[in-house]
This record gives C-alpha cells, sequence and structure tokens, in this order.
C-alpha cells in the first residue's frame, strides 16, 4: 500500500474516459461500481462541458455481487448502443470491477453488435491515467483502421499531409494549442489530415495511415500509436514539444523538413512578443532567478528550456510524477546539471522544493499547494490543474503566442522589479516588509513562514543573535540559500559559532 | 401552526417508483469531505485504489488546499496477491500516518469498494491497531463504499460506527443526530435550553472527547433522514428514536422541535412561547423568496435522501409544484412524519436507471432541476434550470434563521436566469 494526500494521475480509466469523451461517435460502457460516476463531474465541472460524457456506467451494488454482475454488464452494453447507436464502443473494467474478473471483453464481444467493439485492459493496480489514455488511443485506432471503409491512398500527391495526435478532453490548455499549432501549420502551407482524437469520430482514425506524417503534439497521450503508426505504416513522426520560442522554431523546421517545404521565412521572422520582452531591460532582474520545475514529462522538460534560455532563469529542480518518462528528464536535467526528480509521492516533491529553496516554482496544482504553505511564488505549467486552468480566454502553451502567454503569467507572480530593489535598501516598511506578498498581487501581507529546517547533518553551527539579525536584512527570496551557504561554509571551516563576519566570508566564498 | 399539523391524507400510501440501472450518484466515500471537518481530531483513512483517492481529492476540491485530515491507502498489485500482507501493509501505513500527524485522537479506516471485494477485514484491523495505540488513538472502521452505501449514507455508516463508543449514561437525556453547521447547533442548543431541555448530546460532537453518552434514558431525534443504520445502533444501546418531520423550514423546524419537547413533557404553552419569534423569523424571511417560487415546478434527482423534506418544505412553505421526488432510498419509517405532509399527488421515486430518469425531466420540462454537478451543466446547455444538489448538504440549511437561505439556494438559479442577456 501506498499513503497518498494528493494524487497527481487519477485511475487508468479517467484515461479513457478522456479519449471517449473528446471524441465523437464513440461509446464507453465502464463495469464499476455505483459511485464511480464522480468523474463525470470532472468534465462537466473541471473542464465546463456541455454535455455528459459519452460513459455508461453499470455503477453496481453489494446486491448485485451475489447475482450475476456478467449479465448487468451485458445488458448495459446493449443499452447504451441501442440509446447512443456509436459508430465505435469501447468496453473494459474500473479498478473494482478487475477485481470481480467478469471479462468486459467476451461479454461485449458475445453481443456481436454491429459497430467495432474494442475491448481495453488498463491495470488499475499497476498503471494510472495517462498511460490509461495513450493505450486506449492505440487501441481504438488499431480496431477503427480497417473496421471503416478508406479512400485509396494516393502515392504520388504533390502536397504532403499529416495527423496531429494527442490532444484529449481534460487536457491541460490542448484546446487552445491545437488552434495555435493548426494555424501555424496552415501558414506553413502543410495540410491536415487527420487531428485526434479531440472531436475525430472512429471513421476519421481509419483514415490516420492516409497522411504522410504524424505530429506527437503530447508523447504521454500520442507516442505509443505514433511509434507503432511507424513501424506499421512506415509514417515518420515529430516528437517536438512546440513550447517555447525555440522549440517551436525547432518544430517548425523538422515540419518543413518531413512536408518538403521552404520555412526559411517563417524561422528568421520574429512572431512571438517574448523574445522582446525578454531582453528589454525591464527583464534583467529575471536573472538567475532560481526555479523549480515539475509536471509531466513533457511540460516539465519544455518549461525548463524557456526558463533556461528564453528567460534566463536558474533551474534548480526538474522533476516529473510520470514514471513512463523518467529517462526523458533525466536526460533534461543533466543539461542544467541537477539530479531529475521522478516521484508521484507529494511529500517528496514538497521536501524536494524545501531543500532547493526556489524563487519561483512552475508546477501543477499541488505544487501551487505546496508553495502557498512555503509562500513561494508559483504558476502551473502542467495538469493535474483545477477549473481556473481551464480559462475561457485564448492560453495556449505552444507556439508564438503560447511563449506570450508563458512570459506574462511566469512573471505574474513575482515581486517587480523596482519593489525587490526598494526591500532590498529597506527592509522596515510597515506595508512593504520582507515578508509581505508581492504589492501588485494586492494581497495581504503573508504571515512570516517559518525557514525550512534542513534536515543535513552538517548544519551544527550556533547562529550568534547578531548573524541572524543580519541574515535578516537579505531579501527573503535569496535568504534560505544564504543561510544554508552560511551553514555550508561553517562546516567546511569548522566554525562553531556563526557571527556577522562568517556571514560575508560564506557569501565572498559561494559569490565566485 | 397547529400543534398536530399532521393531516390524515398524505402520500404515505402510494406506491413508488422503484428503478434499477445506471445510478449517478456519489459513493459513501464523499462523507468524509465535510465529516473530517466537523470532528476536528479525526482522521479518515480509506483503505482503496486509486480512484478512491482521486475521487476525494475531485469532490474536495479547492478546500485540500488546507492540509487535510484523510488521504488514502491505495491498494497496490503485490497486496491482492495475500491477505496478510495487507494487514502488516496497513500497520505500516498507519504508523507513518500517526507520526506525520500526532495530534489525531481518533481514527477511521473507511472501507472502500476493493477492499471490500477482496474482504480485508477493516473492523479486526481497527481492533488490533487500537490495542496498540491506546490510550492516545481510538481506530474505528466502516464502510463507505459504492456498494453498500450512497453519499450521505457514508455519514450513517461513521455515526454507526462511534455508536458502540459512545459512553453509557442511564440519565435522562436528549440527542441530536447527524451532522450540523455549527451555526446551527449553536441555535439548536440555545432553543432547546430555553424549552428547559439541557442535557443536550450531538452526534457527531465537534471533538472526540465530547461524544454524548446513551443510555436507556436517551431519547434521540434525528436532525438528518439518511441515518437508518446509525438509529439501529442507537436503538441497541436502548436510546429510543423521538419521530418528527426533519428540520427544514419554519414549519418542519418546529415541528421537530414540538415533537421533542412532547418526548420531554415541557408543556405546549412553554414550547410555542419559546418558538414563536423564530417562526415568526422564518417565515417572514420565506415570504420574499416565495414571489419568485410559488407555482414554479420542481424536479429531483436522487442523492443524498435530503429530497422528500426538501421537497416537503419547498410545496408547503413556498408554494412550489413537485414533478417528480426522486431519492436514492427511502426510508419509510424515519420519513413517515414527512411523506404525511406530501401533496397526494406526487411522483416518488426510489433509486435510479439515470437515462430514463433524464427522459421524464426533460418530458416534464420543470423549471428547476435539482441534481448533481455530472448532470447539472450538460441540463443547461438543454435550455433547464438547474440547482446542483450537493451545496444542500454542504451549507447550513436546518433550523429556523436559515429557512430563508434554504429557499434562497432554490431561489438564486431561477433569478440568475432572468438577470443574464447573454
Amino acid at each position: 500500500m501506498q499513503l497518498t494526500l494528493w494524487t497527481y494521475e487519477g485511475p487508468p480509466h479517467i484515461g479513457a474516459m478522456r479519449i471517449a469523451t473528446a471524441m465523437r461517435g464513440v461509446h464507453y460502457v465502464l463495469h464499476a461500481p455505483q459511485g464511480d460516476t464522480y468523474a463525470d463531474l470532472l468534465f462537466t465541472m473541471i473542464e465546463r462541458r456541455d454535455q455528459r460524457p459519452p460513459v455508461t456506467y453499470t455503477t453496481f451494488q453489494a446486491r448485485d455481487l451475489g447475482g450475476d454482475t456478467a449479465q448487468l454488464f451485458k445488458n448495459a452494453v446493449a443499452d447504451a448502443y441501442e440509446r447512443f447507436k456509436p459508430e465505435a464502443i469501447i468496453v473494459g473494467a474500473s479498478c473494482t470491477a478487475e477485481l470481480i474478473q467478469d471479462d468486459p471483453a467476451g461479454l461485449a464481444l458475445a453481443l456481436d453488435l454491429p459497430v467495432p467493439v474494442i475491448p481495453l485492459e488498463l491495470p488499475a493496480y499497476q498503471r494510472k491515467e495517462n498511460w490509461g489514455a495513450a493505450e486506449t488511443f492505440y487501441r481504438l485506432t488499431r480496431g477503427c483502421i480497417g473496421a471503416f471503409p478508406r479512400p485509396a491512398r494516393t502515392t504520388d500527391r504533390l502536397v504532403k499531409t499529416c495527423n496531429i495526435l494527442g490532444p484529449t478532453a481534460l487536457g491541460f490548455r490542448h484546446r487552445d494549442d491545437l488552434h495555435e499549432i493548426t494555424t501555424l501549420l496552415g501558414q506553413l502551407g502543410v495540410s491536415i489530415n487527420v487531428i485526434a482524437p479531440l472531436n475525430a469520430r472512429p471513421s476519421d482514425l481509419a483514415r490516420i495511415p492516409d497522411a504522410d506524417f504524424n505530429i506527437v503534439l503530447y508523447p504521454e497521450i500520442a507516442l505509443n500509436l505514433a511509434t507503432w503508426l511507424e513501424r506499421q505504416y512506415g509514417q515518420k513522426f515529430i516528437n517536438i514539444t512546440p513550447i517555447g520560442v525555440g522549440a517551436t522554431r525547432d518544430f517548425i523546421a523538422k515540419v518543413a523538413e518531413l512536408a518538403d517545404i521552404d520555412a526559411t521565412a517563417m524561422l528568421t521572422q520574429t512572431a512571438s512578443r517574448l523574445n522582446w520582452y525578454s531582453r528589454s531591460v525591464d527583464s534583467t532582474y529575471l536573472t538567475g532567478k532560481r526555479v523549480f520545475i515539475f509536471g509531466d514529462a513533457t511540460h516539465a522538460i519544455a518549461a525548463a528550456r524557456v526558463a533556461a534560455d528564453e528567460l534566463g532563469f536558474e533551474v534548480v529542480g526538474l522533476g516529473t510524477y510520470a514514471r513512463e518518462f523518467a529517462r526523458e528528464i533525466r536526460t533534461a536535467a543533466k543539461l542544467y546539471n541537477i539530479e531529475a526528480l521522478v516521484s508521484d509521492d507529494y511529500l517528496t516533491v514538497e521536501a524536494a522544493i524545501t531543500a532547493a529553496n526556489p524563487a519561483l516554482v512552475l508546477g501543477t496544482q499541488m505544487e501551487r499547494h505546496i508553495a502557498k504553505r512555503l509562500g513561494i511564488p508559483c504558476a502551473v505549467i502542467s495538469a493535474p490543474v483545477h477549473v481556473q486552468d481551464f480559462p475561457a480566454r485564448y492560453s495556449p502553451m505552444m507556439g508564438f503566442e503560447g511563449a506570450n502567454v508563458l512570459f506574462d503569467s511566469w512573471v505574474h507572480p513575482l515581486m517587480m522589479g523596482l519593489e525587490e530593489h526598494l526591500l532590498g535598501m529597506f527592509r522596515e516598511d510597515f506595508e512593504f516588509h520582507g515578508d509581505a506578498a508581492p504589492s501588485h498581487l494586492g494581497g495581504k501581507p503573508v504571515q512570516a513562514q517559518p525557514e525550512p529546517v534542513l534536515t543535513t547533518n552538517q548544519a551544527t553551527a550556533i547562529w550568534g543573535a547578531d548573524a541572524e539579525a543580519e541574515l535578516k536584512k537579505i531579501p527573503f527570496f535569496v535568504r534560505g540559500k544564504a543561510r544554508r551557504n552560511t551553514e555550508r561554509y561553517a562546516a567546511e571551516q569548522g566554525t562553531a559559532l556563526i557571527n556577522i563576519e562568517t556571514l560575508y566570508n560564506a557569501k565572498a566564498h559561494f559569490s565566485s | 401552526m397547529s400543534d398536530v399539523a399532521i393531516p390524515k391524507i398524505g402520500c404515505g400510501d402510494l406506491p413508488v417508483l422503484r428503478e434499477r440501472g445506471q445510478r449517478e450518484v456519489f459513493c459513501g466515500l464523499t462523507g468524509i469531505v465535510w465529516l473530517h471537518r466537523r470532528i476536528q481530531d479525526a482522521f479518515f483513512l480509506v483503505v482503496g485504489s486509486r480512484t478512491c483517492a482521486h475521487l476525494i481529492q475531485s469532490a474536495a476540491g479547492v478546500m485540500i488546499f488546507a492540509e487535510p485530515r484523510f488521504a488514502t491507502a491505495i491498494i497496490e498489485e503485490r497486496d491482492l496477491a495475500g491477505l496478510a500482507d495487507a494487514n502488516d501493509e496497513l500497520d505500516r501505513i498507519v504508523d507513518q500516518l500517526i507520526e506525520r500527524r500526532p495530534d489525531i485522537k481518533l481514527l477511521f479506516l473507511v472501507g472502500s469498494c476493493p477492499s471490500e471485494v477482496i474482504k480485508l477485514d477493516l473492523s479486526r484491523a481497527a481492533l488490533r491497531l487500537s490495542k496498540r495505540y491506546t490510550p492516545a488513538l481510538r481506530v474505528l472502521s466502516y464502510s463507505g463504499s459504492g456498494i453498500e452505501t450512497t453519499f450521505t449514507e457514508g455519514e450513517d455508516a461513521c455515526l454507526a460506527a462511534l455508536v458502540p463508543e459512545l459512553p453509557a449514561s442511564p440519565a435522562q437525556s436528549l440527542m441530536v443526530v447527524g451532522t450540523l453547521a455549527d451555526v446551527v447547533e449553536d441555535q439548536f442548543r440555545r432553543l432547546f435550553a430555553e424549552m428547559g431541555i439541557t442535557n443536550v448530546g450531538f452526534l457527531p460532537p465537534r471533538r472526540a472527547a465530547d461524544m454524548p453518552p446513551v443510555g436507556k434514558g436517551t431519547k434521540y431525534i434525528l436532525a438528518q433522514p439518511f441515518l437508518a443504520g446509525t438509529a439501529v445502533a442507537l436503538d441497541h444501546r436502548g436510546a429510543t428514536r423521538i419521530a418528527a418531520p426533519f428540520p427544514l423550514g419554519a414549519e418542519g423546524t418546529a415541528l421537530w422541535f414540538k415533537a421533542a419537547g412532547r418526548a420531554f413533557d415541557i408543556a405546549k404553552s412553554k414550547i410555542d412561547d419559546v418558538l414563536a419569534k423564530p417562526v415568526a423569523r422564518a417565515r417572514a424571511a420565506l415570504m420574499r423568496q416565495r414571489a419568485v417560487l410559488e407555482g414554479r415546478t420542481i424536479f429531483f434527482f436522487p442523492d443524498s435522501q435530503l429530497e422528500i423534506p426538501l421537497a416537503r418544505f419547498l410545496s408547503r412553505e413556498l408554494g412550489m409544484v413537485l414533478s417528480e421526488v426522486g431519492t436514492p432510498f427511502l426510508h419509510r419509517e424515519h420519513l413517515a412524519e414527512e411523506l404525511a405532509l406530501m401533496p397526494a399527488d406526487v411522483q416518488l421515486s426510489e433509486g435510479q436507471d439515470v437515462e430514463k430518469q433524464l427522459d421524464r425531466c426533460r418530458a416534464a420540462a420543470p423549471d428547476i432541476v435539482v441534481c448533481g454537478l455530472g448532470l447539472a451543466n450538460p441540463l443547461e446547455a438543454q435550455g433547464m434550470t438547474t440547482k446542483w444538489s450537493i451545496e444542500l448538504v454542504f451549507s447550513p440549511v436546518q433550523g429556523f434563521e436559515q429557512a430563508g437561505d434554504l429557499a434562497e439556494l432554490f431561489a438564486r438559479p431561477l433569478r440568475r436566469r432572468a438577470l443574464l442577456k447573454v
């Protein structure tokens, strides 16, 4: 068992629901106990969808367990088909139904429905939401190819076409990312064959092999499928996440290469305001700001590149909850000379943030929680997210407009430059003191957070009162680092009592 | 209001439409969301799957930003291999938890669908852990699984688990059973004191140390309609139930207090004196909402078992017309007084087949639909006005002073619909 306060991902059947809900003409029959319909409100409330997810639950109860739950499931499939007349049906079990082993696949196939019925095997005690989504997308596409007629492929057509794979329901900014990327492809003159799963129909999935290449927009969802499509149909795929200016340019270059298009014009023009905003002198104070990044691997890796190369931050922590992408995140972390954190334990993440003592946290809804406790500015870059991160306004993460959004939303929680300077000079103002929230955020002064107690065995030196007072004069967002460095210095020097002298010696020692 | 306002003809004998099919309801685990705030030194450890953890986190929404007093021990592949192992694992998890939260006095092991299907014996685990941690910590268990419980039945299961733990006392006392908002509890305590009933306990209490005593002299009155199991457990301890409608609205609350007063032989004139002012205040507050609600039709999807008392309140005190009133479970004995007050032509339904019920709802085209969050926005998109039902469990709605607020909860979506020009 694992003690869990917070879970970064839902169970795998939620991933399957995200695929079914994203699509049209698909129905999902889920063998699940009463109560599992809570998942509907993720879609109707958090994403604010105006329709019920296309999911029929068997919602069995204890009294049903003595009877024939298999018959209950068969009836649910038959009724769902009659009522919704979908073009394809997926069937599967939730965690509890997995235990009673009714074999949804066999039962549904025995009904001999006139549409493709695709069974899902989602091991709920081993795997999680994103894995479930990827598996469902892959199985469903395989099941639909061949089940629907498609026109013969013309091999010698002039314009190359691509598929965009990955956007789902309940995806973080998928709606606007997709708009941004399709616009970009339109400007490049690339023609799009199928976008899936968002708004696709089963018959559209069947046409996926017609394209010349695939764009994997969200590897967590679509990498499995794209890998299979490459093996099966020889379709190359692009796995560059176009988040940030640099990555967007790399993406354009790769698309141009696969589509035989000249993209020189698009690559040379400045299409994002981030470039200039970040170069303007107002942004100078952002240089070297310590940032901790956590999320799904795709967004975390992309955010690290933007933070380091496009905003001039120092990446002091990089991690993901997605074990499937551990290798990718470890490779990325090497670029910043740090050790990647791969964990789905929220308490471990909290400890890592506390230890790294960043000035900014870029993370998920949970890191917001941690950052709030620690009094650190925070911006959300990845799912899981809550209702406020499904905004009404246009808010992509990807492409050039996405870069504009990133600049604004990451800089916003930081204290503005002038205020930061004034705090460095005058520490005892009754309103604008070091422990107050940034005044542009309008918040009330926050309670001074106790500085993190470090669990290093070397922090044995005692702080003198004078040094302690001097430490308080250091701006709050670097104070933790100064304390740690001083203690490390004291330990190295064998100093037992830290005085002002030790403090400044340490400052000189580490500033080289 | 006459003392015995219960008319002879009600819907007590009317047939109820019983349906089985897909049920769009929460499981009993959801009760943790409010119970952990009510009993301030209790911790709720769900033994279940990632789905259970995900459910509570989704239901708790933003509130989870505060350090929550609940968590999930997620069953993993290796736990499914053998039961002995699962018990060791549970002990390890509880050790870990107590280390993190040493302030906890009462720990509930909450059963879920997976833990029940694999027949993990949580009551034995609770006994074992209680012995180990006595006297600093008591460990109890109950089921909040979807296969056993629907939404508020989780509270019933929790309170029923508490009943054997209550101290024994033969003294005359009144016990109010069911979670109430702090403000409502305080109002009720004051009114009982004015009536001359002073030995009043509340279950659940705000702290584990304040458990109300129970015994032959205890008379209990239910403040919530979903407490079937708790009532049985209290009966076993010798307590007797005071039958009454539920304290929703001016009328319901007055009848509730009168029933309690009669049970303690308080003079009728005394009870009337105490209730006169708050009843008048509540009626005045209701008059203002009546303008919005009178003559409007309302349709209830099943959710919390509060539906019948709410429908009674809305029809009798606000003049609403009842379309269908659905409830997940209808306890005829506990709801006898309510059913007697319902209009004779009401369509009651117990259980659910959600697709068929949606068909009926669309055909009835009510002015307002009370339903869960999974249905609310889709119905709004179809042009219906909805009131999401969970709010009725999370808001202070019982008692005289809240009667107007309760009506406002139903009036607000209608006023909003009239207000919006987009």
